[in-house]
């Protein structure tokens, strides 16, 4: 997760110490230092409630569908883009994916339905931004009346649409399978045998890829830091399974963001189009005159944009076991405000979604602790707005610098 | 030196990594043109950014005394109170506003809060009248060609009352006639009492017109000389800002080009597809394989829109008839991407606006050109690519700690080294280079003609569009001459001179056969 911001700092020659590595991250251990005063203020507050494994289960699973929008916005917003249609277009796919689901569809056949589904709202709005030209604020403001008023239409005859379907409630509520209990009523043991699986693999990647850079000379952490690094890796992996498996296992939530996050990472990490993202979102006619095809790509970010809001918008319906008309209102604010809490710029060009999970964390951590707490709606909704600000204005001081 | 109306005293200033400034000496007398120079990333606008307040009292060490009295500026609205004002390269204007709302945007004639517009029309004619600029003030701006304008941000800085005009490079981007204005101008005001500070990188004109002229290289102060009888020459100052001699600064090719034709444009005529003007008509020009063609001519004459519109930029430019080969075989380039795929480079000439991503690092940008070189499978492998552009950035002789560093905090002459490295990743058959030395010190000058030179000697072709006379004239086996949107000649360099191209460049239409 680091692997980049590490590699900014490196240089041929040397090694980075543990102060030069924090001073180099400010921005990214702040996010995480906020995350955690969020868990230790509301874990006094609500006298451990907020942190015990029930709710930390819970808070994973309402975080899905906001990390899942999060993850697609944070593309958006790196090439300078926005799309405010992803509540709406979540709320009207996730309507629709009701509606097939108590036509008797299996969950097989509705879960890719839905996608594609996606993929052409995001065709449709990706055509007019990229190749038409009219603004994506424009575009997906006009998107967002569009979806509003067609997922009105598909619960206008029964209003909220419940589903009995236990797979598809399973999908944001249920959890892996347990090989077994350990000692009876313990832990669940598949996830124990994930987490340790999770750790392993951090050790080993993190291992190789210094040896790799070692191998090319590159200027890396120092051995002290990397240690540091690492117990913190495996310590953080090692509580996060203690507690999931304490209580009823992975959540399938958990797995879906797993996959989401690892993919978007990867190709913004590790392909040509990833690059190609940041470049357009960097310089955009610079990127036009090194050959990049800065239409067809922001074509592909909106179509990726929709497919996730497309199964955010299933997430949500599960998780709720029901599609209501206003399902989706306000997804967009949430998702956009986990991105740039996450570290996007606000002049784009810069973003991980790694960090965005983080970000989609603390806004949720925010919603479910002031719930625990019974905050009043009103100003669950000012301190959101608050953080939000706070938070870009942060990272404009400290990018101006 | 009671006659100084600025002394910079032991002026040190740093930046993450980089020692901008140690310990620069600096003193200004009243009423001259002082001429500032030094190569790139010597420090000249980061001194001048210290004067003006851009970086505040407190960011740097030493002390400035401005007027007899020691000043600590926190802000520009500082010293603009002080009666400093700062004209940058890049003008900081608004185009749809009109001329008099430019000059007094800022600080506007006012009563009560309500702009006095009659009255602000009337000053601005009177500014205007004072920098001899015969223009409607109520035209909007974005009208006005690049010399104007710059008259303009005089006018306005004027307005307030300047007692101290510092120009950074303010003849880059202008023709002769146009820079000629501007100095005089300079002159004039000098009569009326304004000191100038003029940071400049055309030493010819520094020569004819400097009183004093400091040199500062690598942040230090290297010596001042007094240019009072105009006995100060080019080569002098250029000793000093590269601390060397440079014998030749166009240095020699040893091999001659071939006869096999590498790019060849045939009959191209070009519209403007939003307003139907026609920008280029009925263009024929070939290159030479290891060869390096001049296209001369004036700001306007066509010559970006040319390499755009050949490179494959659609959108801006409809083609109306033509055709292109390289190396034989036909290209039909609708987006860069063709281009480069065929096997053509375009260097900017603008490298911030439209040649560089500036917030990545050195790698990024020298492979974001050419990342199918480094695709295994789907994925990039950056390790190769650490050690390319490791490489690259060492044969180039980029100037930065490491690959790492963001081409940001690169000096003008590493950014346009990055630019041009960026393409030779590539590998293209044929380089087109925009404007390759705009900006640049003579060190980074030397080093790219070298390169250059280095490349026709391997093969390369390269098309080098220039405004500066004496560059085409030095660096090309042929030249052509472009003058509204069409050539007007072409002439072998050993018939080629100044006056030839200067007749041809202000060719019309009307006038040619």
């Amino acid at each position: 997760m680091t692997d980049s911001a590490e590699k900014k700092n490196a240089m041929t020659a040397g090694t980075i110490s543990l102060r030069g590595l924090v001073r180099e991250n400010v921005r990214t251990y702040a996010m995480y230092l906020v995350l955690a005063v969020l868990f230790i203020v509301f874990g006094i507050a609500t006298k451990g409630l907020f942190l015990s494994p029930r709710n930390i289960t819970d808070l994973i699973n309402q975080t899905g569908y906001v990390a899942v929008l999060a993850i697609g916005m944070t593309c958006i917003l790196i090439i300078q883009h926005i799309d405010l249609s992803v509540g709406y277009v979540a709320g009207f796919l996730g309507a629709v994916s009701a509606t097939l689901m108590n036509r008797g569809w299996s969950l097989l056949a509705v879960l890719p339905t839905i996608l594609v589904l996606g993929v052409l709202i995001g065709m449709y709005q990706g055509f007019l931004v990229s190749r038409v030209k009219v603004p994506a604020f424009v575009t997906t403001l006009a998107g967002q009346f569009i979806f509003r008023g067609l997922l009105l239409l598909v619960t206008a005859a029964s209003g909220t649409i419940i589903v009995r379907d236990k797979s598809f409630r399973a999908l944001a509520n249920g959890f892996i399978p347990s090989i077994a209990r350990m000692g009876g009523d313990g832990a669940h043991l598949l996830t124990l045998l994930i987490g340790l699986a999770g750790i392993v693999l951090v050790i080993v990647t993190q291992i190789r890829a210094r040896r790799n850079r070692r191998k090319y000379l590159i200027r890396d952490i120092s051995p002290a830091a990397f240690a540091v690094k690492l117990v913190f890796l495996t310590s953080l992996v090692a509580l996060i399974t203690w507690v999931l498996a304490s209580y009823q296992g992975l959540p399938w939530t958990a797995v879906v963001i797993g996959i989401v996050l690892f993919g978007y990472n990867f190709i913004l990490n590790k392909t040509p189009l990833g690059r190609n993202i940041y470049a357009i979102g960097g310089n955009k006619e610079a990127a036009e005159l090194s050959g990049i095809r800065v239409e067809r790509v922001t074509f592909i970010v909106f179509a990726s944009m929709s497919m996730l809001a497309a199964l955010a918008g299933i997430m949500f319906t599960s998780r709720l076991a029901s599609a209501t008309p206003a399902a989706g209102t306000g997804f967009e604010l949430d998702a956009i405000a986990s991105s740039y809490i996450g570290g996007v710029a606000v002049s784009g060009g810069v973003g991980k979604v790694t960090n965005t999970i983080i970000g989609a964390l603390v806004i949720m951590s925010l919603t479910n602790g002031m719930n625990l707490l019974g905050v009043d709606i009103s100003f669950q909704y000012i301190v959101k707005g608050v953080i939000f600000v706070l938070a870009v204005a942060f990272d404009v001081i400290s990018r101006s610098k | 030196m009671n006659d100084a109306i600025l002394e910079m005293r032991n002026i040190s200033k740093s930046f993450p990594g980089v020692q901008a400034l140690d310990g620069v000496e600096f003193s200004v007398r009243r009423a001259e043109i002082h001429c500032l120079v030094g190569e790139n990333g010597a420090g000249k606008s980061t001194l001048m950014k210290i004067l003006s307040g851009v970086h505040p009292y407190g960011s740097y060490e030493g002390a400035i005394i401005y007027e007899g009295q020691e000043v600590r500026f926190q802000t520009i609205a500082d010293s603009e109170k002080a009666g400093i004002a700062i004209i940058y390269q890049e003008l900081a204007q608004f185009p749809e506003l009109s001329v008099y709302e430019n000059i007094f945007v800022g600080h506007p004639i006012a009563k009560d809060g309500v702009i006095n517009w009659n009255e602000t029309i009337n000053r601005a004619q009177q500014l205007l009248k004072r920098v001899r600029l015969d223009v409607n003030p109520s035209m909007p701006i974005k009208h006005l060609g690049v010399g104007k304008r710059q008259l303009i941000e005089i006018a306005k800085a004027l307005s307030k009352d300047v007692r101290l005009l510092i120009l950074d490079e303010p003849t880059a981007a202008l023709n002769d006639d146009d820079s000629e204005h501007l100095l005089d101008l300079l002159r004039e005001l000098k009569q009326q009492g304004v000191t100038s500070i003029l940071i400049s990188h055309r030493l010819r004109e520094v020569v004819q017109i400097a009183d004093t002229i400091t040199v500062l290289r690598d942040g230090k102060t290297i010596c001042t000389l007094d240019n009072g009888e105009r006995q100060v020459t080019e080569r002098d100052i250029i000793r000093h800002m590269v601390g060397r001699e440079i014998e030749n600064i166009y240095p020699p090719r040893s091999k001659a080009a071939s006869e096999e034709t590498v790019l060849d444009i045939r009959d191209w005529t070009v519209i403007d597809p939003q307003t139907g003007r026609q920008i280029l008509t009925n263009i024929n020009l070939h290159v030479n394989k290891g060869e390096i063609v001049g296209l001369a001519g004036l700001m306007g004459a066509g010559r970006t829109e040319l390499s755009l519109s050949v490179f494959g930029n659609t959108p801006k430019y409809k083609l109306v008839s033509g055709q292109i080969s390289l190396a034989g075989q036909p290209i039909d380039a609708r987006h860069p991407g063709d281009a480069i795929a065929k096997g053509l480079a375009y260097v900017t000439e603008d490298r911030k606006r439209n040649g560089l991503i500036l917030g990545q690092n050195i790698r990024f940008n020298l492979t974001i050109a050419a990342l199918h070189k480094l695709v295994d499978g789907a994925v990039i492998n950056e390790n190769k690519e650490t050690v390319e552009a490791g490489e690259l950035k060492e044969n180039m002789n980029i100037r930065a700690p490491s690959i790492w560093q963001y081409v940001r905090n690169l000096s003008g002459g590493n950014q346009q080294k990055t630019s041009v490295a960026k393409w030779l990743y590539a590998q293209p058959r044929m380089l087109i280079l925009d404007e390759p030395t705009r900006g640049i010190d003579v060190g980074a000058k030397f080093e790219i003609y070298t390169l250059m030179n280095r490349l026709v000697e391997e093969g390369m072709s390269i098309l080098m569009i220039s405004s500066e006379l004496l560059e085409v004239l030095g660096m090309s086996d042929r030249i052509y001459v472009m003058s509204e949107g069409t050539i007007t000649g072409e002439l072998p360099a050993s018939e080629a001179s100044e006056q030839k191209i200067m007749a041809l460049a202000t060719r019309t239409l009307e006038d040619s056969p």
